[in-house]
């Protein structure tokens, strides 16, 4: 039977995959612009792919349609060839750079450089222009030179740029920051890591992160893509595994395999909310759930030990909402029933030295689940409080958690509706900034609410919006048994919350 | 704590609890209130779930027992009974109830404590809460609003109980609870706390 119920839950609550149009392949790092979203991946012209909320997606055109002869440039040409994939941005300055693969027949190959002024293709700003050959390998030398990842060394707002794929190694350049080109195009070079693809770094608390993926793509659900990682106290390297491993002798500690229904990722990039709220874009070779094409994704970016830790967009379900603060459970402010119903102290009861519940030797009943139908004949009909108790496993504890339809939502999830199982009270900001749980649940914004996973694996929980309020809010615990609103602040256990499958 | 009438000498000799001085006091370092008016505990069934405690606390036990401000020795009569109010301070952040019916050779188990003290506050102040912890559940009351409700068995947690953002007007502010014991130990805390959880400075407590 627990086969079954969690076969259940399963087939219930698929992982969501981001909406819209999210179908890609090698994409490039997520940015923000404008209050926009965008990304650009492999294909014709370098397909753009814009987002207002981070959740759902529309395609765009292509960068090339802003290029004249809508091609790489005739030194770019030369170089390498007439395919254009897997690109990468970064904003340096008052512009962008674009780095994008032109290979011809592999490894000769280059990329290539667009520089514009803004992203946005309704901008009157917008065009791009062609900035040559950036690195480029020549068919024989241990590199091809596709896959760019750009990074900006926060240290010094150095910028570099890794490449490579295969072929032998993954490569790295400094870039000059007010070019988008090589800042010393006579070096050679600096090898960093082997036999690997879609290298990209990231820099934290003094250690430079290079990621890249392993494996075999472009083979739908027989991809073996994976993600893997060293690190290095110089943006030079060496950059070892968890193991000692030097990436260059094939070392890499894993970040993210296939998950889920969702098989082979590749192509990390990092995407900074800012808060402490950290989270990664990459593609999956073959989302089971969408014919199993390849698709962009948005997970939260956790650590652990010193290492990035791919994390877990919500999944719909039901649960306890835990706080880290105070390890008590929200609920609905109604007076709970033990599950199994009341019961004495003494003989036969719960109480301490009665002996219920601590069996004398023969055989117990299982106790059926609580839920709501059981005990609710005397809820209050209107809206009620909402406090934190310890967890008992009761039903005005056990929150539904659904993808609200038609409602948007943020960098890789949906807004979510939560509801007491069973019912459709659902939980809600009021206009003085404190929770309710409202009689129904009416689809408006209080009632909407965005889950961000933070770096420890807990979650933040924020409503869409809070009536008269433009200050954005987050659920915080401010007692043991008070859960209010406030504005997130990383620093503290406050507003950070578990979701327990009860 | 201090209880300061002769009757209670014996509290005294409990270290919690020391003699009254005649001025108003400030919180301690941590925002607790520690001058209290409590009222010789009533005998009650002691039920502590959310309905049996909300029932008892609404019942009217005394006349106008939601919005007297007591003297010390002032005495009401509950249920035939001749109950006292007592003045008491703490030494601690903590009001220990238990010593002070024991102290009074009162039950200590199955009671309702009515409990008042005035904060006086120097302006306004938006956006604050009351925090309390209490054994066993409690119901608090700020300026004639009831302002948290705490159930069943339970310890005294600083800030168990936090009550919704509120105002603390300008000048005397009347807080008011009621805590119902079963069995075993019983006590309170409570204190101010501001928009970022922190006590609140510059109130004093001044009873009449």
């Amino acid at each position: 039977m627990r086969r079954a119920m969690v076969l259940a839950l399963l087939l219930a609550s698929p992982a969501l995959a981001l909406d819209g149009q999210p179908g890609m392949h090698d994409p490039s790092t997520v940015v923000v612009h404008d209050g926009k979203y965008y990304v650009y991946a492999t294909g014709a012209g370098l397909p753009i792919a814009i987002s207002d909320d981070g959740w759902t997606w529309r395609r765009a055109g292509t960068l090339m349609q802003a290029l004249p002869g809508g091609k790489p440039g005739p030194e770019v040409l030369a170089r390498g060839g007439n395919n254009t994939w897997a690109p990468d941005v970064i904003r340096s300055g008052d512009k962008y750079f674009i780095y994008y693969s032109a290979p011809g027949t592999q490894p000769k190959s280059a990329i290539g450089l667009l520089v514009g002024p803004t992203l946005d293709p309704a901008s009157p700003d917008y065009k791009w222009e062609d900035g040559g050959p950036v690195v480029w390998s020549d068919g024989v030398e241990d590199s091809n030179a596709i896959d760019p990842g750009v990074f900006r060394d926060p240290t010094n707002r150095s910028l570099w740029l890794t490449y490579g794929s295969y072929f032998g190694y993954i490569r790295l350049v400094e870039l000059d920051p007010k070019t988008g080109k090589r800042l010393f195009p006579d070096r050679k070079p600096i090898d960093v890591a082997i036999n690997s693809e879609a290298s990209i770094m990231i820099f934290r608390d003094g250690w430079y992160y290079l990621l890249v993926t392993h494996g075999s793509c472009c083979a739908g659900a027989n991809s073996s893509y994976n993600i893997r990682m060293g690190r290095a106290r110089k943006v030079t390297g060496p950059f070892l595994d968890n193991m000692g491993i030097d990436m260059l002798q094939g070392g890499g500690k894993l970040f993210l395999g296939s998950r889920g229904r969702s098989i082979g990722p590749g192509h990390f990039g990092l995407l900074d909310l800012g808060d402490g709220v950290q989270k990664f874009s990459a593609h999956f070779e073959a989302d089971l759930d969408r014919g199993g094409i390849s698709v962009l994704d948005i997970r939260p970016l956790l650590w652990r030990d010193g290492w990035p830790e791919a994390g877990d967009n919500l999944i719909a379900g039901t649960y306890e909402i835990e706080s880290a603060r105070t390890g008590t459970a929200l609920e609905m402010a109604v007076q709970g029933m033990p599950v199994g119903g009341p019961r004495g102290r003494g003989a036969g009861g719960a109480g301490r030295g009665g002996g219920g519940g601590r069996g004398d030797g023969g055989a117990a009943e299982p106790i059926p689940p609580q839920d709501a139908a059981q005990v609710a004949a005397n809820w209050p009909a209107g809206a009620v409080d909402v406090r934190m108790s310890p967890y008992m496993l009761q039903a005005q504890q056990k929150w539904t958690v659904a993808p609200a339809p038609n409602a948007g939502g943020y960098p890789g999830a949906p807004y979510f509706k939560i509801t007491i199982a069973g019912t459709d009270r659902a939980l809600t900001a009021t206009r003085e900034g404190e929770l309710a749980a409202a009689p129904a649940f009416t689809g408006a914004a209080e009632q909407l609410w965005r889950v961000d996973q933070l770096a420890d694996g807990t979650y933040r929980v924020m409503p869409k919006a809070v009536p008269e309020s433009k200050e954005p809010l987050a659920l915080s615990a401010v007692g043991f048994s008070t859960p209010t609103l406030a504005r997130f602040r990383a620093d503290n256990d406050r507003q950070r919350w578990r979701f327990r499958a009860p | 704590m201090t209880v300061h009438r002769p009757v209670l000498t014996s509290l005294a000799l409990l270290s919690v609890l020391v003699c009254r001085a005649a001025t108003a006091t400030a919180p301690d370092a941590a925002g607790f209130l520690q001058r209290w008016i409590i009222l010789e505990p009533i005998g009650v069934a002691g039920q502590l779930t959310d309905g049996a405690v909300q029932a008892l606390v609404k019942t009217a036990h005394f006349p106008d027992q939601f919005t007297v401000v007591p003297h010390d020795g002032d005495r009401v009569t509950v249920g035939g009974a001749d109950l006292a109010w007592h003045t008491v301070d703490t030494t601690r952040y903590n009001v220990n109830l238990y010593h002070f019916a024991y102290g009074l050779k009162k039950p200590t188990s199955n009671v309702l404590f009515w409990i008042v003290t005035v904060v006086d506050s120097p302006r306004e102040m938006t956006g604050v809460r009351l925090a309390i912890g209490s054994n066993a559940a409690s119901v608090w009351w700020v300026n004639g609003a009831e302002v948290i409700g705490i159930y069943n068995d339970r310890q005294t947690v600083i800030d168990d109980g936090v009550s919704k953002r509120l105002t603390l007007k300008k000048g005397s502010n009347v807080i008011r609870a009621a805590v119902v014991n079963a069995g075993g130990a019983t006590d309170f805390c409570a204190r101010f706390l501001d928009a970022d959880d922190k006590p609140i400075r510059g109130i004093t407590v001044n009873l009449p």
